[in-house]
């Protein structure tokens, strides 16, 4: 397990550094900087003036190194828009953003576990036919025309919760289903075909004819080994959440870190934007890390090897 | 007492018994009959056949110009509300533009970015998939770390980011979808092509010398040609998402194109006040995902009912 | 009279599919007495584990099962429910499975499989249970069965995962054990091994056994009686001296064909097979299924033959005696 824990570790770690050369060559060579953060108007003189002023004329790896140090110390620079440090701007903001993801999940694997065990064992009946086809619309529902239905229905209609806004808890509700909604189908089925595999396994059976219960059957003996994998889904589609959350979060004008970012990119505020960007795709490395180690803990097969 | 000494019995010496003729039907009445007894495939073809039509059909069927506005006749109702017109079956959107022929035309865009995405995507996913999975060893190696790599990328903020750079076109980002949403041909067709590999007739051509690249491409991309289109059907509703997404954010296809996605954040202020201005765009870009779907699913059922669910 | 401990009579295990309803198992009776060795034997497909599991209720979902009588000492198990079921699965009547790769549990300890097994039917002190855990571990043969107890399955080999099953069917001491192909999966070997185990627990605490095996050299070996099962029907059954010595049914003759006689059977001498295939059991059958494979098949042989009693205990599903047969099947020159 230790063995296979550092394997995993350095993987990561080569992973997060490949992904980081790419999140700043992506926003380098992808167009002239200086030009975009200038904005249209700017002369000739002016885009070159801003070019020295952050370094742009410097070697593109040169730009890197500085850059990577920069980070290591948690250092990415001034916000252009904000005059203020962008580390502190995404602080400010991260805690929103992580809330929004937490309550996201758990939306999603309270009606998804429950729903694909459920389909599983009425395998085949219009419960487990319903429920598979709830899994397809989810997937084909564009979320930001989902988190629009269900301010219509539930803020302007019905009246019981905010429309948007960061402060309370309500404020939270709406966002977290609408993102949630989106992890849904993936948990589900996965769920389900987990399901499937482990009633039809021998195990099963041999549980059954030692004469335990049917229900402690199902979830002490199935559920155990079909939440494995889910487990591990479930992270990462947290990953997915977290960069999912920029379309939610401008709906719903909650200041975490995808609203920071549509509007630092609408204010040309690059260090901001590479920041954020770095900062979640370091977040889907960790993420992944962890569902390995997670799968190999959760299975003696791996974990006892 | 058994009357048949034991070692000289009849069973020894009786001759096989004839095999009844079986008559199995044709592979193609097989397949008709699968194709024709899956009803996801059945309407999620239809309702597809019929976006694609109308998208072709664009100008025949478009009572009004997409682009024409007019500023008299701004937000008005669609037909089922009681001041609604035939003028303007679906009614207009805030700048007067008739909503119907809006509709239409953006099927247009939606398929152009699924198939563009899809078919960029594919090329660079199955030829880094076919590579890994027939050299394996160091080459697998490596691709499987730029598939981790790849992973490891949130599309929606990297495409934002590119986007917001370089600029927004159709082109754009057809390219920057293409080049993210790679990883799945290339995991599929990976897996394909080793298990493909490993069968004999792999090894036979080998034997007969035959180039690698003509045996790349005669025996192995048939082989793998199923599961690429199934993933093929997900990317393409993928891209439609991402880019209506997008389009959502202001980032995507520019006004005054009319991208589904688009016309849902233009319709965005009225929405309070009508709720139609929103559903309508929305509801056809779900028809749209929801027939790929479940089209998807069913060549996967029809082609490899084995690994259903 | 005293009453059998299992009493079987029409059983019948269907399932539908989409070309037909297979009738795996059509009506079959036996019956077992306390502390008795039955052996079901029959080539695959031929219905013996499905039997089995319909015993136990343990059948697919989608197969049904159906019987004209089916009594446990005394308990109708027809009208149980899965609740009822699983008061008497475990506890006085245990299963041992063919696949012991796969039967157990791989989320838990082999401690935690064995105890459950015990705690499930008598709720009580954990303690008691791994005592009686270890205490079977020793008896059928595993060393420092303390510490297996915190094991996983995957750390243990195939022959040990099987020894774990037969401990884990004793835990409440039941009077039923059925084993269907308990040693298929395993090495030649340890086959012999597993085999005598069961047998010798059998004798020793007195329980019934229900073997069911293609292997007629185990057969000979522990069984008191047989059944043999051919397309979803017992075509004879007998006393284990009886059916050997004097095999009244073609498909049994067949069988004894197929295994060497140690001094009997020459050396370098050709063993038998059956030529052809099992009927399909799909749809209904007519006539005696076994007549196209047959070598004394006659017209008479289109109506379906009835299992005749022979002798109390004995009986033969054949039109025919054998002084009565003739060969009927066109013939190759013999060797």
């Amino acid at each position: 397990m230790l063995l296979y824990t550092l394997r995993r570790l350095l993987l990561a770690v080569l992973v997060a550094f490949t992904v980081s050369i790419i999140s700043f060559g992506l926003l380098r060579l992808s167009g002239d900087l200086a030009a975009a953060i200038a904005g249209p108007e700017a002369t000739e003189a002016q885009i070159e003036a801003i070019r020295v002023d952050f370094g742009l004329d410097q070697p593109l790896v040169m730009q890197y190194v500085d850059w990577l140090l920069g980070a290591l110390r948690f250092d990415f620079g001034n916000s252009f828009y904000f005059r203020d440090s962008v580390v502190s701007l995404v602080a400010d903001r991260l805690p929103v953003t992580l809330t929004l993801g937490a309550l996201a999940i758990m939306f999603a694997l309270i009606v998804s576990i429950p729903l694909g065990v459920l389909a599983a064992v009425k395998q085949n009946t219009w419960i487990d036919r319903s429920a598979l086809t709830i899994a397809v619309s989810g997937q084909a529902m564009p979320s930001f025309w989902f988190a629009l239905i269900l301010i219509l229905v539930f803020a302007v209609n019905l009246r019981w919760l905010p429309v948007s806004g960061s402060g309370t808890w309500a404020h939270f509700i709406l966002p977290a289903v609408a993102l949630g909604y989106y992890a849904t189908p993936a948990i589900m089925r996965l769920t389900r075909t987990g399901m499937l595999d482990v009633l039809a396994s021998d195990y099963i059976r041999t549980a059954r004819a030692k004469g335990v219960r049917p229900g402690k059957v199902l979830f002490k003996h199935a559920l155990r080994n079909a939440v494995i994998p889910v487990v591990a889904l479930a992270v990462v589609q947290f990953g997915f959440i977290l960069s999912g959350s920029i379309v939610i979060e401008t709906i719903f004008s909650l200041q975490g870190l995808g609203l920071l970012m549509w509007e630092s990119i609408g204010r040309r505020d690059f260090p901001v934007v590479q920041a954020v960007l770095l900062l979640i795709a370091m977040m889907y490395v960790a993420l992944a890390f962890i569902a390995d180690l997670l799968n190999a803990w959760l299975d003696p097969r791996i974990r006892v090897a | 007492m058994s009357t048949v000494e034991r070692h000289d019995s009849p069973f020894r010496r009786m001759k096989a018994a004839a095999v009844e003729d079986y008559i199995a039907p044709s592979p193609w009445t097989m397949l008709r009959r699968r194709v024709f007894g899956n009803a996801g495939l059945v309407v999620g073809g239809t309702i597809f056949a019929l976006i694609v039509l109308m998208a072709l059909a664009a100008p025949l069927i478009a009572p009004h110009d997409p682009y024409a506005q007019s500023l008299a006749n701004r937000l008005v109702p669609p037909i089922w509300h009681a001041d609604g017109t035939w003028i303007h079956p679906l009614g207009t959107d805030g700048l007067g533009r008739d909503y119907l022929s809006r509709l239409i035309y953006g099927s247009r865009i939606s398929l152009i970015i699924g198939l563009a995405t899809a078919l960029v995507s594919g090329f660079i996913g199955a030829t880094l998939g076919i590579c890994a999975g027939y050299f394996g060893g160091r080459v697998d190696m490596v691709i499987s770390y730029i598939i981790t790599t790849r992973l490891a990328m949130p599309v929606v903020l990297v495409a934002l980011a590119v986007v917001a750079i370089v600029g927004t076109s159709l082109q754009l980002i057809i390219l920057v979808l293409g080049l993210l949403l790679w990883d799945q041909f290339a995991v599929v067709t990976r897996s394909a092509t080793m298990q493909v590999r490993a069968q004999e007739f792999v090894t036979a051509a080998e034997a007969l010398g035959c180039s690698r690249l003509r045996l790349l491409c005669s025996e192995i991309l048939p082989n793998v040609m199923n599961p690429l289109i199934v993933v093929m059907t997900l990317e393409m509703a993928n891209a439609i998402l991402l880019e209506a997404a997008l389009s959502f954010l202001g980032l995507g296809v520019q006004p005054p194109l009319p991208s589904w996605g688009l016309m849902v954040a233009e319709a965005k202020p009225h929405m309070f006040f009508m709720a139609w201005i929103i559903m309508l765009p929305g509801a056809a870009l779900f028809a749209l995902v929801l027939s790929i779907y479940l089209v998807g699913d069913g060549i996967r059922d029809v082609t490899a009912p084995e690994n259903r669910n | 009279m005293a009453e059998s401990l299992l009493d079987v009579q029409g059983l019948k295990v269907d399932i539908p599919l989409a070309t037909g309803t297979l009738h795996a198992v059509r009506g079959i009776d036996f019956a077992v007495d306390k502390g008795e060795t039955l052996c079901i034997v029959g080539e695959s497909g031929c219905g013996k584990s499905l039997t089995s599991l319909a015993l136990m209720n343990l059948l697919p979902r989608t197969a049904k099962r159906s019987a004209d009588r089916l009594q446990f000492d005394g308990i109708d198990l027809l009208t149980y429910s899965e609740h009822g079921y699983s008061r008497l699965r475990g506890s006085r009547m245990a299963m041992i499975f063919q696949e012991p790769m796969t039967s157990l549990n791989p989320a838990y300890t082999i401690g935690d499989q064995l105890t459950e097994a015990l705690l499930t039917h008598q709720p009580g002190s954990r303690r008691k249970a791994r005592d009686r855990a270890i205490y079977l571990l020793e008896r059928v043969g595993i060393t420092g069965a303390a510490n297996r107890l915190s094991q996983y399955p995957h750390q243990l080999s195939g022959g040990l995962r099987q020894r774990v099953m037969i401990a884990m069917s004793l835990m409440c001491g039941p009077d039923l054990i059925i084993a269907d192909e308990p040693t298929t999966a395993l090495d030649v070997t340890i086959q012999a091994q597993i085999l005598h185990l069961l047998a010798e627990l059998q004798r020793e605490l007195g329980m019934a056994l229900i073997l069911i095996t293609h292997d007629l050299g185990i057969v000979a070996r522990i069984a008191h009686r047989v059944a043999v099962m051919y397309a979803g029907q017992v075509v004879e059954t007998g006393t284990t001296e009886e059916v050997f010595n004097a095999p009244q049914h073609p498909y049994t003759l067949g069988l004894m064909d197929c295994i060497p006689v140690p001094g009997k059977t020459e050396r370098g001498a050709r063993l038998g097979s059956i030529p052809g295939v099992v009927p399909s059991l799909i749809g209904d059958l007519s006539g005696c299924a076994f007549r196209g494979r047959c070598p004394f098949a006659t017209s008479q042989c289109d109506d379906a033959p009835r299992l005749r009693d022979i002798s109390r205990d004995r009986a033969c599903r054949c039109h025919f005696r054998p002084e009565e047969r003739r060969v009927t099947a066109e013939l190759v020159p013999g060797p």
